[in-house]
């Protein structure tokens, strides 16, 4: 894409990022937020059982989606991941139609909200389980390397939580051991539902256990999408020229409860969640990008009138759809017609 | 569900309870009456698990004893093993069912077979509870049902209680266990069942069904959210002078015979019902002893109410309603059974 830095603004450091492309971080990061407050809120009208927010992981994932070349990697996600999913290419409606289980959603209603799927786009289906997916993504980046297929790279995400689990520390070994290509994405918000930390690891940063396997580990502004873009950028280019794995940890901050079924007023303070929303990324990018002179008011007011537009617009089209019908219960169990007993 | 409510049995004075507030207050009672007690797991502390049943105890009993740990369920079940096996008394949350797999090594390959491959020199006292089950919009992940993963593994207990007095004695009689007891609680019944629970202390012997409805045409196995559907079912069936017996198995493993095959051999009829799938779940054994022990004391086929044979509940309300066993189908099971 081509650079089209405007003459006689305020020096923005863009780590070599068109306009163009900072402003689609930005609408990316923008959409998140509307179609996250459209989660929230239709759960309050009744309209649909749950919803799950990546507020204050906006940047991060605008910033790792932009680093991610489409039809070349592989993402392998967890349910936080929101932006990602809409920036490797999923639309709204796909969101809205799985948020309100509808037909219309990849797994037809199967899956709970945030659970992507999406073959054609290169996102492997995920299951609740916490660092289960982290193994298949290994595989996936095996599978590359074993039919010599380089340039590609395979991004894993995770909360920090999850890199308690053994299957992460087993998938960060193996991707090491066999210098495999992908990066690791440590979305460290602060929290496991109530729990801090400092309950999960003794080390200040998830970044700090890498040289324990071998491996470089960064850390980055995750309320920065550009700061996340160049660390990213960095990891898939290794990882895509056959350097091997990475972990790149990104510091941002959980600004709701885990989910419309938690209330984190019973284990965390309002004082630290106002201090955290000071550096909200997402109007604290839009400044940036008007201090630079990237877009000016009246652009800025038109992203925020399109992205609602478009949330609208997917929320209408999605709720009109129908249920899945209940015989789909039954398919793909296994290839074919399934039946435990056999005639 | 309308109308789901605790079933017959439980003492006539005490206090009327919840399930959830039943395993809360059992929880409390142990660890104020058994230092060696310690509940671990994740979000149990300031949070107070994920459905409040540990609220205050971290303020009360500190961190020492009410143990936040890591996310990892392997450690949480194999840690509480290692001090069960030093004479503590742990008791392992593991948030959802669903997420016990990560320790299924843990559970299977170790806790069950500490004193048959020590020849009882070394044991396992540890309790793991868990919230199963679905019916509540929880999807592929927030929903199953996992006795029949565990329930073939000799050395393990398996309890499934479904009332709160009943809750209150099996979970102090899991604490006071030996050997490693695995507890479930089905979360739909968390708060929608009420029940009476006796006053005090006490324990509920570990495998000994209990007969929540007597009745005389059809006997109904069951346990968990379905029980009081069942329980439902029959209630409806007396107006059409259908009289069915209602056996609310509670323990799982081991499994109570005498029970079963007195109720059988009343009725001459057998209806099973679980949540769980069909093949291989926990009414096939029921099934397999009957026949064994009883088959000409029947005057009709034995008859199974299961999930669907798929992997899991679906997340829309269609695919969930489809894959949990309604009232009606119950009525209706028992009823064609009578007329056999
Ligand atoms: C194996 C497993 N255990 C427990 C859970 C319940 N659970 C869901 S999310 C979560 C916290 C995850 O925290 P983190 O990895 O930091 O991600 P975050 O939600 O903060 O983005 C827990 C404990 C689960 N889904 N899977
Ligand atoms: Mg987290």
């Amino acid at each position: 894409m081509a650079k089209t830095t405007t003459a006689g603004t305020r020096d923005l450091d863009r780590a070599g990022l068109s306009d163009e492309r900072l402003v689609a971080m930005l609408r990316n990061m923008l959409l998140q937020r509307q179609l996250d407050n459209r989660g929230f809120q239709l759960n309050r009208q009744g309209k649909i059982p749950f919803a799950l927010g990546s507020e204050g992981h906006e940047a991060v994932q605008a910033g790792a989606a932009m680093a991610f070349e489409r039809g070349r990697d592989v993402l392998v996600p967890y349910y936080r991941d929101l932006g990602l999913a809409l920036g490797v290419g999923m639309s709204p409606f796909e969101i809205l139609s799985s948020l309100f289980a509808r037909q219309t959603d990849r797994s037809m209603g199967r899956q709970f909200p945030n659970h992507y799927t999406n073959h054609d786009l290169g996102v492997l289906s995920i299951s609740s389980i916490i660092a289960g997916h982290c193994t298949h993504a290994v595989g996936v980046a095996a599978a590359f390397k074993y039919r010599g297929e380089g340039g590609r790279a395979v991004l894993c995400t995770t909360g920090e939580g999850a890199t308690s689990q053994g299957e992460w520390h087993e998938s960060v070994n193996y991707a090491a051991v066999h210098g495999l290509p992908i990066v690791f994405l440590v979305q460290n918000n602060e929290w496991a539902i109530s729990t801090p930390q400092d309950l999960q690891m003794r080390v200040a940063n998830v970044a700090d256990k890498a040289p324990g396997y071998g491996l470089p580990g960064v850390v980055c502004d995750g309320f920065s999408p550009v700061a996340t873009y160049a660390a990213m950028n960095d990891a898939f280019v290794r990882a895509r020229g056959g350097g091997g794995p990475t972990i790149v940890e990104a510091k941002c901050y959980r600004f709701l409860s885990h989910s419309t079924d938690d209330d984190d007023r019973t284990y965390r303070s309002r004082e630290e969640i106002e201090e955290r929303r000071k550096m909200d990324p997402v109007p604290r990018f839009e400044q940036v990008l008007i201090e630079a002179g990237v877009i000016d008011e009246a652009r800025r007011k038109q992203l925020r009138a399109d992205v609602l537009r478009e949330t609208n617009e997917a929320t209408d089209a999605a709720e009109a759809q129908p249920y899945p019908p209940a015989e789909s219960l039954y398919t793909n169990v296994v290839a074919g017609d399934y039946q435990p007993w056999q005639e | 569900m309308a109308g789901v409510r605790a079933a017959a049995g439980a003492a006539q004075t005490g206090i009327t309870m919840t399930n959830v507030e039943a395993v809360r207050t059992t929880l409390h009672d142990a660890l104020v009456r058994d230092e060696r007690v310690l509940i671990m797991g994740e979000d149990v502390g300031a949070r107070g698990n994920v459905f409040l049943i540990t609220k205050g105890f971290l303020e009360e009993f500190g961190p020492q004893r009410i143990i936040d740990t890591p996310l990892a369920e392997a450690s949480i079940v194999g840690v509480a093993i290692g001090m069960a096996m030093e004479g503590l008394r742990p008791i392992a949350e593991i948030q959802f069912a669903d997420f016990i797999y990560p320790a299924f090594n843990q559970i299977v390959g170790e806790a069950a077979k500490i004193r048959y491959r020590s020849n009882g020199d070394y044991t396992c006292p540890l309790v793991i509870r868990t919230p199963y089950g679905g019916g509540v919009r929880g999807a592929l992940s927030h929903s199953v049902s996992i006795e029949a993963l565990f329930y073939h593994v000799p050395g393990l207990t398996i309890l499934a209680p479904s009332t709160p007095a009943d809750i209150k004695g099996l979970l102090n009689a899991a604490i006071e266990s030996p050997d490693p007891v695995l507890f479930l609680e089905h979360k739909k019944t968390y708060r929608s069942v009420k029940g009476e629970v006796p006053a005090g202390y006490y324990t509920i012997p570990i495998g000994k069904a209990d007969v929540k409805k007597a009745g005389s045409d059809v006997t109904v196995v069951s346990f968990g959210y379905n029980l009081h559907q069942a329980l439902d079912a029959a209630n409806r069936l007396e107006g059409e002078d259908v009289s069915v017996e209602v056996i609310d198995l509670r323990s799982i493993r081991p499994m109570d015979k005498t029970t079963i095959l007195q109720s059988v051999r009343k009725t001459r009829k057998l209806l099973i019902v679980h949540e769980d799938n069909k093949f291989g779940g926990v009414g096939a054994e029921i099934a397999a002893m009957v026949a064994e022990e009883a088959l000409f004391d029947l005057d009709a086929p034995i008859r199974r109410l299961a999930g669907p044979d798929v992997p899991a509940m679906g997340y829309a309300l269609p695919l969930e309603e489809e894959f949990m066993i309604s009232t009606e189908e119950m009525v209706g099971a028992m009823r064609d059974l009578a007329k056999f």
